[in-house]
């Protein structure tokens, strides 16, 4: 829904105003954005593929993308692929009046590469070579990483169990006061 | 469920603490984020359905699993949209509640009702007060192509040009618009009276006969000539009182107050503004700004649009992961020094300040005698010649711009041998240079303040100020101060235009080593800042004695904005040095604050020991500007005078000052015992995993030992 009608009829749009963080203008402004990457095709489909979705400029230049698409897509066969309530979903998560738990919660989620439901060594590593560059010349060298894993486990591991879980990133983003600011994305 | 099974797996070594067991927790269930498939493909097709049936589904679905149920009560009180679930899963949930709500009756009911529609009006107002916000469109843009470092910098100016707005409004509100009004609505204003002394002698200062047209450019750029008898300065406001009707309107009073309150605003609005970071900065123990996990998990700008930006931004997070890398290497280093080595740098460390104190003041003296030669060559009233009179006006301006543009090249050269981490280098050396900036303002104001109160190298005793070269002194200042920001304003657009613009045409079109050396043009957040805060600390002085000064500054920052932006965007690249937003924030703030308390000290002084001039102003009939308080405290009524009287004596400022301090020792005592409790807490719970995992560990074995027993049969 969404894809074909070109207006958003009033009820959908309280409806979605009361689901989700996003004013009134703000979801209109999605409606239109998402319209225009299926405006080419006669029939479009209610579910965008990935490689659309990374097209848009919010997201192209984002080391994340392909991360933030699987976590926000509720495709059954995990392709990555977006309708318009996970776009919506997408961008109330990281609109400006979002609560810090959903935003911590979905930060969690896009940076647990593995899917497994903690951040573990490799999951960090991975996280870091996302921030600096995948290239030979932009990569930390091994001391280096090794050196910054061990430093963020001793930050944020409470438990010492070598990986940090939901809560323990929760708290540590709590006390992080750049996060709110700098995971945010407005169309 | 399939994991139990999994019990019976060989262990898929995933890592040191790895078991299956640990899946089934409770603590892990609740955590678990993963869908089931049958939620997502319902979710679809319930859209047309009706409520009734809906809810029907849902209530065989959430009592087959009752992990969900407890989950249910726990966070039922949450608003939906704050749940981290797909909209299909909101939905069922905020149709789940609404079912409930319809069971339930009555008052419930209707505070449910009440809540939900008060939150969509709070929603409503909250879009409506964004949509106002000024400059929305132009931050944005700057957002996704430099980050949030370079636009907390401008939000700040944004701030600075509300604040100007409403001091403005302030002064103009309560001091000239009961001047401009009085005579429409029969209001009387009673002037003060010319007692004939020879304090009051104030001769005109507009120009007479055949004017060059030069002389009202020199006018209107140094507040002379024309410009003297306006609103635009304290001698015009000779009003001692406006009788209205009904009431009388006591101006002095009004003026002084005013002063008192703008300054009042300014501190609770910037406090205000800073209280979040204050607080994340003051309750950590350690230095949090530059801890690893608030870079790694909160470092990237997820509103970066620009590829270009987004390279810059890699390349400076790697740099600043390397610094950080390395200064833990150097701490370790510096625990390592010998004595020997410590002593050598304490040395040099030494010495190096003492150039350093050496530097300022020797910045300070010329600043010194450029005022008084400044002063000197406008009482000698000879025009030479229209430049030379313009600079001779303008020398104090511009020894202080010269050297707030000298001495930060020589700090950070001084720096590097002073062998500090890198991180307190930046810091040291930019307290360097914000002392410098307000400080040459004191310097000012104090060589002028040594003019007005001597006469002739001694004490002047017959009106308390040097009433032959200065009549009206507040107006003097003033313009001394209007000088001041109105060349500030001059070099802010000069080197925009005259330096940046070239030096972006130099890098692109020429290739020479000159080019490359200088390279382009890097937005240094930094002295940007400085050069605001200090244009900010001459408005809250001078606005005492210039009362349309902040005006003038809302103007001022108004056009700065864009001649900023427009530099920004087609001079300079990202900075390669990243300047974090909540670090940028904090510190712009305290460096604002220092400028408010330096600009306060001045106008206290001013107000409470110098004398206020006898020939123009408000506060003709007083000695000094404060004597307006006492005098008007007297007319009050018995009991409120007796409690003014209470507020301001000894006893009630000891009493205050004993009782604050007690408040702080309780609160800081408090803070060190949920210190201990807290590392205690973090103790047990590390301890709280390793028995868990050493009971899970126990129960597999047994699990296993029970398996090849029951095998052996």
């Amino acid at each position: 829904m969404g894809g074909s009608a070109s207006q958003l009829p009033k009820e959908q749009l309280a409806e979605y105003q009361e689901l989700t963080f996003l004013s009134k203008q703000e979801i209109l402004l999605a409606h239109k954005r998402f319209n225009e990457l299926t405006k080419d095709e006669r029939n479009p489909p209610t579910r965008v593929p990935m490689d659309k979705i990374l097209a848009l400029p919010e997201l192209k230049s984002n080391p994340f993308r392909k991360r933030i698409c699987h976590v926000f897509s509720t495709s059954e066969v995990k392709d990555g692929s977006l309708t318009f309530e996970d776009f919506l979903d997408l961008l109330s998560a990281f609109s400006d009046s979002a609560t810090l738990e959903i935003k911590s919660h979905y930060a969690f989620r896009i940076f647990d590469f593995d899917d497994d439901g903690t951040l573990d060594g490799g999951d960090l590593e991975k996280l870091v070579n996302c921030l600096t560059g995948d290239t030979d010349d932009t990569r930390l060298t091994q001391e280096e990483m090794r050196q910054l894993i061990t430093n963020i486990l001793e930050e944020s591991d409470i438990d010492k169990d070598g990986t940090v879980n939901l809560s323990e990133f929760q708290h540590v983003i709590s006390r992080s006061p750049d996060f709110v600011s700098s995971f945010k994305i407005v169309l | 469920m399939d994991s139990v099974d999994a019990v019976f797996l060989p262990d898929r070594g995933r890592g040191p603490a790895s078991n299956p067991l640990l899946d089934q927790l409770p603590s892990y269930q609740s955590l678990l984020y993963r869908r089931k498939p049958s939620n997502a493909a319902g979710s679809t097709k319930r859209r047309n359905s009706s409520l009734r049936e809906r809810f029907g589904s849902l209530t065989n679905r959430w009592t087959a699993g009752r992990a969900d149920n407890k989950q249910k009560t726990g966070i039922l009180q949450r608003p939906v949209r704050e749940q981290p679930k797909s909209m299909g899963d909101k939905r069922m949930d905020r149709d789940l509640r609404l079912e409930q709500d319809r069971r339930r009756h009555g008052w419930s009911q209707w505070q449910r009702s009440m809540r939900r529609s008060l939150r969509r009006l709070r929603d409503d107002g909250m879009d409506w007060l964004r949509s106002l916000e000024l400059w929305r469109g132009d931050i944005h843009m700057i957002e996704g192509m430099f980050g949030t470092g370079i636009l907390s910098y401008f939000s700040f100016l944004r701030f600075l040009v509300l604040l100007n707005f409403v001091m403005f409004l302030l002064m103009f509100g309560f001091v000239i618009f009961p001047i401009i009004v009085a005579p429409r609505a029969s209001g009387n204003i009673t002037y003060h009276a010319s007692n004939i002394s020879e304090c009051s002698v104030y001769p005109a200062k507009s120009r007479q006969g055949l004017v060059v047209f030069h002389e009202y450019i020199t006018d209107l750029l140094s507040g002379t000539g024309f410009l003297e008898q306006t609103y635009l300065f304290y001698g015009y406001y000779r009003v001692g009182g406006i009788h209205f009707p009904m009431h009388s309107y006591n101006l002095p009073l009004a003026y002084l107050l005013v002063t008192v309150a703008y300054l009042l605003l300014s501190l609770v609005w910037i406090v205000k503004r800073s209280a979040a970071g204050f607080k994340q900065n003051l309750i950590q123990d350690e230095d949090r700004f530059q801890s690893f996990c608030n870079k790694i998990f909160a470092g990237w700008d997820f509103c970066i649009t620009n590829e270009n930006a987004t390279r810059l931004k890699r390349s400076s997070l790697l740099y600043e992961l390397r610094t950080d890398l390395e200064e833990e290497r150097i701490k370790q280093k510096i625990a390592d020094r010998t004595r020997k080595d410590k002593c050598r740098i304490f040395a040099l460390r030494l010495v190096l300040n003492v150039f350093v104190t050496a530097v300022l003041a020797s910045c300070f003296y010329c600043i010194y005698r450029a005022t008084m030669f400044s002063q000197l060559a406008q009482q000698k009233k000879e025009p030479v010649n229209f430049i030379v009179d313009l600079i001779l006006e303008y020398l104090p301006s511009i020894v202080i711009t010269m050297a707030n543009f000298m001495t930060p090249l020589v700090f950070s050269l001084i720096i590097q041998f002073e062998d500090y981490s890198p991180a307190f280098e930046i810091r040291f050396t930019l307290m360097r240079c914000v002392f410098m900036r307000l400080a040459s303002i004191g310097v000012l104001l104090f060589s002028l303040w040594a003019q007005i109160t001597s006469c002739d190298g001694k004490e002047c005793s017959s009106c308390g100020y040097n009433h032959k070269l200065y009549p009206c002194w507040e107006t003097h200042v003033g313009q001394e101060m209007y000088k001041l920001m109105i060349f500030d304003f001059l070099i802010i657009g000069a080197v925009t235009v005259f330096v940046e613009f070239p030096r972006k045409i130099i890098f692109n079109h020429c290739d020479c080593g000159l080019a490359k050396w200088w390279g382009q043009q890097e937005f240094a957040i930094p002295q940007n800042v400085l050069e605001i805060v200090y244009g900010q600390t001459i408005c809250w002085i001078g606005t005492f004695y210039c009362p349309l000064l902040p005006a003038i500054s809302t103007l001022k920052y108004f056009i700065v904005f864009y001649i900023k932006k427009v530099s920004l965007v087609n001079n300079c690249r990202p900075s390669t040095r990243p300047f974090r937003a909540s670090s940028s924030n904090f510190f712009f703030l305290v460096v604002l604050l220092i400028g408010l308390a330096l600009a306060c000290i001045p106008v206290m002084v001013s107000m409470a020991q110098i004398q206020s001039s006898k020939a123009c102003g408000p506060f003709i009939s007083f000695t000094t500007s404060w004597a307006v308080v006492p005098k008007t405290v007297e007319t009050l009524p018995g009991g409120l005078k007796t409690f003014l009287y209470a507020l301001a004596s000894e006893p009630f400022a000891v009493s205050l000052f004993v009782v604050t301090c007690l408040a702080m020792f309780y609160v800081i005592a408090l803070a060190g015992a949920h210190k201990k409790v807290i590392n205690q807490l973090r103790e047990q719970l590390a301890m709280e995993g390793r028995d868990k995992r050493f009971l899970i560990q126990k129960l597999c074995q047994a699990q296993k030992r029970e398996l090849r027993v029951l095998n052996s049969y």
